[in-house]
């Protein structure tokens, strides 16, 4: 049976890049479609017109939109390769736990890091860190989220490292430095190719960050 | 059966989700509650990282944010299914649900604030009921079709709650005449046996939450 799997996409989404990993981790041959924001298309507005927004994954004509259940689709309709979320009830109800919580803490405080400055941008660094260390101890020992693999809540939260870089120089401080074990597994993540070509260059990603700066007359 | 326990505040809405679930699929369960201004060891054990309810805690294990909860019901119990079975419907399902999750928020700032901040937050809620109104129901008499299922349960704060926010604060956001497919959709609901013996009682509600609104205007 052929299927027709797009991918409307952004190249410094960190949503753009969950799917990105999936549909590589499930051996998924698909067309991209780069998006210029500030020019969106008929097919995007077509395809997503409630929220305007990529990713949006379209399998044989018919729009999915929000990542988390762009991912979440692709591991039941794909579920014979690489499982994504465990078999489990209370496993699943776990992982999804955390990828909710890595997707909402890691949304707003980074944007507040690379888009605020004093108290509300300190707050935020402080948070964030918090955020992250919560995070490390949910990973423990094991070599990923998923434990042996990679897992669901691994492909929603790598995502966000390719942007660290950026953070760092905006708020000034060292990620490294205070969660080395987290730096350890998105080193480890990387090493995976579905990862290393789905996420950009950290610099790339750095100088998108400034752009936008510019453009919304941040400092 | 493991033993089901849930770990709650009236008149709390994610309460009354998960409660619902329970319902709808026939599980029994023991309420347990909770006070949030002075949290239990229970509370602060199985829910450390944001310390909210309600926690669903089954054979001892916890699963907290509602949501999740719903999605673990609906795994473990699959009779009277909550959820499109074929992935494609449960991806616009959970759509759905997610939208509920994001904007319902703009209804309880709506109650929470005065001033600018409340004029913004009655703009984001009648935002909210307006994509619903055009988008959501696809001529469908609930979310789920002919039978509630886990968008309607998402969509349950605007049954009740939002009647309450509205009558507290004085603002008027579901008018009849704008939003007639909510106005529809909220009697259906409400009809549902499982729902209707399962509502917070509106009077108390409406106290509850009078109190705490007049406590709010006192402390600005």
């Amino acid at each position: 049976m052929s299927e027709e799997v797009v991918l409307l996409d952004f190249w410094p989404s960190p949503f753009g890049m969950r799917m990105r990993i999936a549909l590589a981790e499930k051996g998924i041959k698909y067309e991209s479609k780069e998006e210029d924001l500030r020019n969106k298309s008929d097919l995007l507005l077509q395809m997503n017109p409630i929220h305007q927004k990529i990713p949006v994954l379209i399998h044989n004509g018919k729009p999915v939109c929000e990542s988390l259940i762009q991912v979440q689709y692709i591991d039941e309709v794909w579920h014979h390769k690489s499982p994504l979320l465990p078999s489990d009830p209370y496993q699943r109800a776990i992982a999804r736990f955390w990828a909710d919580f890595a997707d909402k803490k890691m949304s707003d405080l980074g944007r507040k890091i690379w888009a605020t400055k004093g108290e509300e941008q300190a707050n935020a660094k402080k948070e964030f860190i918090e955020s992250l260390k919560l995070l490390e101890g949910e990973l423990g020992d094991k070599p990923y989220f998923g434990g042996e693999n990679l897992g669901y809540v691994d492909v929603v939260f790598v995502p966000f490292y390719s942007w660290f870089y950026a953070y760092e120089m905006c708020g000034d401080f060292s990620i490294d430095a205070e969660c080395p074990k987290l730096m350890a597994w998105a080193k480890r993540c990387l090493e995976k190719e579905s990862v290393s070509e789905s996420l950009p260059d950290q610099e790339k990603v750095y100088g998108f960050v400034l752009q936008m700066k510019k453009a919304f007359g941040i400092e | 059966m493991a033993e089901v326990k849930l770990l709650a505040t009236w008149p709390s809405p994610f309460y009354y989700r998960v409660v619902w679930a329970l319902k709808l699929k026939g599980i029994a369960y023991e309420f347990i509650e909770e006070d949030l201004t002075n949290k239990s060891p229970l509370l602060l054990l199985y829910n450390p990282v944001h310390k909210k309810i309600p926690v669903l805690i089954h054979g001892g294990k916890p699963i907290c944010e509602s949501m999740v909860i719903l999605e673990y019901i609906e795994e473990v119990w699959p009779q009277n299914s909550l959820l499109p079975t074929d992935p494609y419907d449960k991806a616009i399902a959970r759509f759905w649900i997610k939208f509920a999750e994001d904007k319902s928020p703009a209804i309880w700032m709506v109650f929470w604030t005065n001033g600018e901040e409340q004029e913004q937050a009655v703009k984001d809620s009648l935002e909210m009921l307006k994509t619903i109104e055009e988008h959501a129901f696809g001529g469908k008499k609930f979310f789920g079709g002919d039978q509630i299922d886990m968008v309607d349960l998402a969509f349950g704060q605007l049954a009740q709650w939002l009647q309450v926010i509205e009558d507290v604060t004085g603002l008027k956001l579901l008018e009849a005449s704008k939003f007639p497919r909510l106005q529809t959709w909220i009697k259906n609901f409400k009809q549902v046996p499982t729902i209707k013996e399962n509502l917070p009682d509106y009077d108390q509600m409406f106290d509850f939450f009078t109190v705490r609104r007049e406590m709010l205007l006192a402390s600005k």
